[in-house]
């Protein structure tokens, strides 16, 4: 269905694989050389944004993880990184330790503390437990602007960058290349998270949680599991951006970034774990060409313009996606594929 | 005890607009199923053009008031048009999305006319002090209240005693009965978001006038999805008594305990989300909602 003509399975495991073709494999390897070799070439400012990029996809994968495949809605995401990358802030800050410690720390304790938030799930859900998850963010934030004393409330609180040795991960390139590992591993385990008996549970809660639960399936463990493993990747993404900038404030984690992941799940579609990416990538360039044209925009109808068409056209984006893309860029991509395999026939 | 009456007031005028934006929350919700995030930003929208038409333009309180809501009904019938229409018989998240992207929308069009600064109302309200005891009534509360009870008032006759209420009354029962019975259901939606759309304007004005106007007057709409929840979504009566009770306990809890934290509070910008938090845990249809039993 999903391949080239001429491809057949002969075992289980030929027929589970994630890459089951010669090209494929290539095309993996094509794509990771060129992946890192990036910083050889490309300026700062496109490290910058490809930087960024991998630190979201982290982020949106555990979206997708809660949201795409179990189903249950979060607009929380911001503040459970907030959470994560605050608590490496305070870790390697505070305490001394090393990066290598508080970046799995800090993906655990944002995962319990997705775990607190997720309690009311199994009570509620769809416009519920948004609400929930949207309390969550701002009850976070508020949280960590009270005690400035561990946190530095709203002053903020400088965050070493991360280091092995004496190597210490300063330029815009070595960053890149810890971001594009940790990105990669995430993409890996997501991509098999949602392939094991977990991740089949998550779907069956997704598409009918009575019909679920019916089944066997313990909603009460697999919602929570959804909800730790969401926030998982949110606090490592969280604790990533913050040795990024150096820096933790809650400046980094507006509500409306929470809004702005799930508008990549969207435009790059639910469920699909290619589609996190997409969508990261999509949006993201059209903030590039935001910033891009917004100065001009600023000089010539007034100088608020460039803030403001970033929000209308981000805004049109998610709308346009959901009136005429509903199942997003992960599946306009496998129409092209299998347009591309059938070619010129195309049955 | 002055002290405590004072925050009294202020929080039951500030709890009659709550239960103003949530009227309109919860109007929508009943007949067309959508939960509309973006209540906060029709407020904002609200409180901008009150801004426009009371200090730029220099129209009269009632003028202002009459004009802002006829821009409200334009308002209401394109987003009801271009945004929902498409999307009737999705899913709860598809029209939540919308909702979101169109709040993203309204804050960038608010952005781009106003400028996204603060406005404020400097000397076009009356300024009188009415004193009843000990305890002073600003006169932003005071209209506040009155302009609330008014439109309140109003809403409940329509949705009584014309063919229109009946007909949303009956939308919310059962969808395609309606349809069936010959009543169009567009109009109904339409109806429906336009009555929104106006409640939100008028909110916008009142709490414009309170403490002016920047984009962050959006976020009085997720003040409102508190009172939503605490009253029960399908409530409009619980709407209006869980927008009085928590416009009261939040002045009262800011009053009394922001002195007591570190970093000085800031309780009553959180306090409605710990509301949300606790009510979803402990009583998740709210206090008057129905509990909906599900099948599969």
């Amino acid at each position: 269905m999903s391949l080239p003509s001429g491809v057949f399975q002969q075992s289980y495991g030929q027929d589970m694989a994630i890459f089951r073709t010669k090209t494929q494999w290539l095309l993996l390897l094509a794509f990771l050389v060129l992946l890192f070799l990036c910083p050889l070439f490309a300026s700062d400012r496109i490290l910058t944004i490809l930087t960024i990029m991998g630190i979201s996809v982290i982020s949106v994968l555990g979206l997708n993880i809660l949201t795409g495949y179990c189903g249950q809605i979060s607009l929380g995401q911001a503040g459970f990184m907030a959470a994560g990358g605050y608590i490496s802030a305070v870790l390697t800050a505070k305490l001394g330790l090393s990066f290598w410690v508080a970046l799995p720390t800090a993906g655990l304790g944002a995962g319990i503390i997705g775990i607190i938030f997720g309690l009311p799930s199994l009570k509620i859900k769809g416009f519920y437990l948004i609400m929930a998850t949207v309390a969550a963010h701002f009850i976070i934030i508020w949280v960590i602007l009270q005690f400035s004393g561990i946190t530095g409330g709203a002053n903020g609180l400088s965050a070493p960058r991360p280091a092995i040795g004496d190597f210490v991960f300063r330029s815009k390139g070595s960053y890149f290349y810890l971001t594009m590992v940790i990105t990669c591993l995430a993409i890996y385990c997501a991509k098999n998270i949602v392939r094991t008996r977990v991740g089949r549970a998550f779907v069956a809660i997704r598409d009918n949680d009575l019909a679920a639960e019916v089944m066997g399936i313990n909603l009460w463990v697999y919602k929570l599991t959804a909800f730790f493993l969401g926030c998982v990747f949110a606090g490592i993404s969280g604790s990533l951006l913050v040795h990024y900038y150096s820096f933790a404030s809650t400046d980094h984690f507006p509500f409306i970034n929470s809004v702005w992941y799930l508008g990549m799940l969207i435009a790059g579609g639910m469920g699909s774990i290619a589609g996190s990416i997409f969508g990261v990538i999509a949006l993201k360039l059209l903030d590039e060409l935001v910033t891009f044209v917004g100065p001009f925009l600023s000089a010539v109808i007034a100088p608020q313009a460039a803030a403001s068409i970033g929000l209308i056209m981000r805004g049109l984006v998610i709308a346009l996606f959901l009136i005429f893309e509903p199942r997003g860029l992960a599946h306009r991509w496998e129409l092209i594929k299998s347009y591309y395999r059938h070619w010129p026939f195309s049955h | 005890m002055t002290f405590f009456l004072q925050l009294v007031i202020t929080g039951f005028s500030l709890g009659m607009v709550y239960a103003l934006i949530a009227l309109g929350f919860v109007i929508i919700l009943k007949c067309s199923k959508a939960f509309n995030i973006a209540q906060g930003q029709f407020v904002m929208i609200g409180g901008y053009l009150g801004y426009t038409f009371l200090v730029t333009l220099h129209f009269p309180v009632w003028a202002a008031l009459l004009a802002a809501i006829l821009c409200a009904i334009i308002l209401g019938l394109l987003v009801e048009r271009l945004a929902l229409r498409p999307l009737i018989g999705e899913s709860v998240l598809v029209i939540i999305m919308m909702t979101i992207a169109l709040g993203t929308v309204l804050e960038g069009i608010a952005t781009l006319a106003w400028g996204g600064e603060y406005k404020a109302y400097h000397g076009v309200l009356p300024t009188f002090t009415l004193k009843v005891g000990e305890v002073s009534i600003a006169p932003e509360s005071l209209i506040g209240i009155i302009v609330s009870i008014i439109t309140v008032t109003l809403l409940l006759i329509i949705f009584r005693y014309t063919k229109i209420g009946l007909a949303m009354r009956a939308t919310a029962e059962d969808e395609q009965v309606v349809r069936v019975s010959g009543i169009k259901v567009t109009t109904v939606y339409a109806f429906s978001w336009v009555i929104a759309c106006v409640v939100g304007v008028i909110s916008g004005i009142l709490l414009g006038g309170v403490s002016g106007v920047t984009t962050g007057l959006a976020e009085s709409g997720m003040r409102s999805m508190a009172v939503v929840l605490l009253g029960g979504i399908d409530s409009i009566g619980g709407a209006i008594i869980a927008g009085i009770m928590l416009g009261i306990l939040e002045n009262i809890a800011a009053g009394y305990l922001d002195p007591l934290l570190p970093a000085g509070g800031g309780l009553a910008n959180v306090f409605p989300f710990l509301v949300i938090i606790i009510v979803l845990v402990f009583k998740p249809h709210g206090l008057f909602g129905l509990a909906r039993i599900e099948r599969i």
